[in-house]
């Protein structure tokens, strides 16, 4: 292969993201600019950042050995917390239904699809926590201001994935089960829920994992379970309390997790 | 079609049964299960019913004291949200740079040894496990309350997500591609940067474009702790019952949140 | 020169891929590699560079000792011995300069391959090879954008920015339509021998290994039973190889075997 004698070597590079020259100058000051005012807006402040860290060994040490000398106290947080998410789970899984029929755009009627999007819509961008604390300033300390919490976030999660589920029906059934003459809750019942069940069921239980996650927190807020007792020995430096009640926590997260996944392997 | 039906089956009545015996012993052992616990849990829940009867009538006094906004206050919160935003943004970038070493470790064909794979799963779920108020709560302990906290206390939660997702896009690379770049000789480094990574590199920007709308919506809340953001401003106008510049905050973490999530979308897309 | 004695290798679920194969090519020649599906055919190319680690025996090229190589050793020999393999195994996202450019990952630092700065000389060299396999201007097209043969030129003219002392070639053509398949195979033939180097060639097409070859090598079951020219080639010896029955379908099925070879390529 005897190379022909180019005149001037052929550069190359690889081709940029952005081929406009200018418009790739800008993004990348663009972005250049933002991240350094961003750092600087942050006010991080190094000789801070570094005395945090002798102040960070310390909490670490001062965790072990975990101390679970208060386990009735962990223990009754933590079944609060249990109770709050399983309560709030299957309320909140049954009003999902109706939601999610009314946010389907091939069964319900224009304006109750529009409420009931509105409804997820603002559910599911307010974080839970959020949720959380304007009930508790509505109702006062308690579970009841964690369990109505637990219950938005649900309709809003399982109401839209419902309803997409609901959207991509396949419109033969439906139109079959019309065609027997039934009425809109046959329709529902037989041409409907027979094709969405099992998407339901993996709903509920994924959610009921996202509960028992959420309900173990709300307590830093004031919305009951054990969130209250695991703020409460921050508070006052019980530190090896603390870790206690984040393993128990851990605890809870992993087997609500294998649970979920347990559940939805066998129901496929 | 009659004598299809009849082929095989017995001359007496046939009963029908959605499920076997078996099926339903199991169906029915599962609902008592989940009604025993959801009766067990709304009997013994420390609820003062009086109070959830009166929810409605304190839910519509709360609403009417939030409107109508008081809107001058929104020159006040430009501050906090764009800080909140910042923390977002940098605590990605943080996970992100966390999360190299440990996605690597994290994924099957990647990991150097079954001690890694191991230490890289207990990041995994410690991160993941343990929710970002809480991690808010340590930091905001360790580097004092305010945005640093806040940052740090995202990109370490974010962590466990990033990581996770993105071994498990590393795990399912084309093994081909990997073969032609050892084949030529590269070095390992080499082998990552030129046979995985661009393979991965749509599952990272996909990963790391939503978990920055996740970070979004958690820096909101984690000032409630001290560890910076809207979350404090939000903290204080509701202790001082200011609700209708609560409401102002209320509308503005909605604008954002949903904003977000419309650009990490259009990322997302963009990706192929 | 190649030569390989009594190589053997039996995968970690007790397969016996290789059961004593023993093989010299002593210079520049194309030998074509036949055999039924499952008979090993690439497990033993690919143990040469070691992608897939041997059992046993010993691989010698140009002398050097492959199978006792530690990793240094081995990626040095590897920059030598270009591959081309049947799923092209071109980095998709990747351009098509990007991806001959990686024939030289083996001569160059990791921060020239992280930013892509390759030497001039090798950039010359990838835009005559380009030129070579008839992609002149395609350097900037990504590899997914091609088609087969296109992908498969671009296979080769990576092998051969190796400039390599033996080229391996696994079932080039099996993924490409008769007319490409036969352009490619020559291709690669007039290459090999414009560089004077030796050249392994899996093939399943009997045809195309008796019209392109110098020499053929029967595989079944892992043993060499077949060692000659094109013409030697007769019905005897193919029902040797594929069995005394209907050998015309035997060799229509291919597969089996790549489930292994893919297994072990990510450990090297």
């Amino acid at each position: 292969m005897s190379a022909p004698a180019t005149v001037s070597p052929r550069r190359w590079r690889r081709p940029p993201v952005i081929a406009t020259p200018w418009l790739r100058w800008v993004a990348v000051a663009g972005v250049i600019a933002y991240l350094a005012f961003a750092v600087v807006d942050l006010e991080f402040d190094y000789a801070r950042f570094v005395r945090g860290v002798p102040r960070g060994v310390d909490m670490v040490v001062s965790m072990f050995p975990p101390d679970f000398s208060r386990w009735d106290l962990l223990l009754g947080g933590l079944l609060e917390s249990l109770q709050m998410a399983f309560f709030a789970t299957a309320i909140g899984v049954v009003v999902s239904i109706p939601i999610a029929v009314g946010a389907a755009a091939n069964v319900a009627p224009k304006w109750l699809y529009a409420v009931c999007r509105g409804y997820i819509g603002v559910s599911r961008t307010f974080p839970e926590v959020l949720i959380a604390i304007f009930f508790v300033k509505a109702f006062g300390f308690g579970a009841f201001a964690g369990v109505l919490t637990l219950v938005i976030a649900s309709t809003g999660f399982v109401g839209k994935l419902l309803a997409e589920e609901i959207e991509a029906i396949d419109p033969g059934q439906v139109e079959a089960m019309r065609a027997t003459g039934a009425g809109p809750l046959g329709v529902l019942l037989f041409g409907v829920a027979p094709q969405v069940m099992p998407r339901y069921i993996g709903l509920v239980i994924y959610r009921l994992d996202i509960n028992l996650r959420e309900s173990t927190i709300l307590g830093i807020v004031g919305a009951g379970g054990i969130g209250a007792v695991l703020y409460n020995s921050f508070a006052r430096y019980e530190y090896d309390f603390s870790l206690a009640i984040l393993l128990a926590i851990i605890a809870v997260v992993l087997v609500a997790e294998w649970f979920s996944g347990f559940v939805r392997a066998r129901t496929k | 079609m009659s004598t299809m039906i009849r082929e095989g089956a017995a001359p007496m009545p046939r009963p029908w049964h959605r499920y076997s015996a078996r099926e339903r012993l199991a169906r029915f052992a599962a609902w008592l299960v989940a009604v025993a616990v959801i009766a067990w849990s709304a009997t013994t829940l420390d609820i003062y019913w009086p109070f959830v009867l009166d929810a409605p009538e304190q839910v519509a006094d709360l609403a009417g004291r939030m409107v109508p906004p008081d809107w001058p206050f929104f020159l006040q919160i430009i501050d906090p949200m764009v800080e909140t935003l910042n923390i977002a943004t940098l605590g990605t970038i943080l996970g992100a740079v966390l999360s190299v070493p440990v996605a690597l470790m994290a994924a099957q064909n990647t990991t150097p040894n079954q001690t890694t794979l191991w230490l890289a799963r207990v990041i995994v779920v410690g991160s993941r496990s343990v929710n970002e108020l809480v991690w808010a709560l340590i930091f905001a302990v360790v580097f004092g309350p305010g945005a640093t906290a806040g940052m740090v206390a995202i990109g370490v939660s974010s962590v466990g997500f990033i990581s996770k997702l993105i071994a498990e896009g590393i795990e399912e690379i084309d093994d081909g591609q990997v073969d032609a770049i050892n084949a030529t000789g590269a070095g390992r480094g080499q082998v990552l940067i030129y046979g995985v990574l661009p393979q991965v590199m749509p599952t990272i920007i996909g990963v790391l474009t939503f978990r920055w709308d996740i970070n979004i919506r958690q820096s909101s809340i984690i000032g409630l702790v001290g560890a910076g953001g809207i979350g404090i401003t939000l903290s204080n106008q509701m202790d001082s019952f200011a609700w209708d510049n609560v409401s102002v905050i209320l509308i503005a973490i909605f604008a954002v949140v949903m904003a977000s999530e419309w650009v990490s979308a259009a990322l997302r897309r963009r990706v192929t | 020169m190649l030569e390989i004695d009594n190589l053997t290798k039996t995968y970690a679920d007790g397969l016996q891929a290789l059961r004593g194969c023993s093989l010299t090519v002593p210079g520049a020649e194309v030998v074509a590699v036949i055999g039924p599906s499952g008979a090993g055919k690439s497990t033993f190319i690919r143990c040469i560079n070691r992608l897939v680690t041997p059992t046993g025996g010993s691989i010698r090229l140009d002398g050097t000792e492959l199978t006792a190589l530690g990793e240094r050793g081995l990626r040095g020999v590897r920059r030598h011995i270009g591959m081309i393999f049947q799923e092209y195994n071109l980095i998709e996202r990747l351009t098509v300069m990007e991806n001959v450019l990686a024939g030289r990952l083996g001569a160059v630092s990791f921060m020239q391959a992280l930013l892509r700065r390759f030497p001039q000389a090798d950039v010359d060299r990838a835009f005559e090879l380009l030129a070579r396999v008839g992609l002149e201007g395609y350097e900037n097209s990504r590899a997914d954008a091609l088609s087969g043969g296109q992908r498969q030129r671009v296979g080769i003219a990576r092998a051969l920015m190796q400039e390599p002392r033996l080229l391996l070639v696994d079932e080039p053509t099996s993924s490409l339509d008769p007319k490409v398949a036969r352009s490619i195979l020559a291709l690669i033939c007039e290459l090999a021998s414009e560089l004077g180097i030796p050249a392994l060639i899996n093939i399943h097409d009997v045809g195309l290994a008796l019209r392109f070859a110098r020499r053929v090598i029967g595989l079944s079951a892992g043993e060499i039973v077949f060692d000659g020219a094109p013409a030697e080639v007769d019905e005897a010896a193919l029902s040797r190889i594929y069995g005394a029955d209907d050998w015309r379908d035997a060799f229509r099925q291919e597969g089996e075997e790549d489930r292994h070879v893919a297994g072990e390529g990510m450990a090297s």
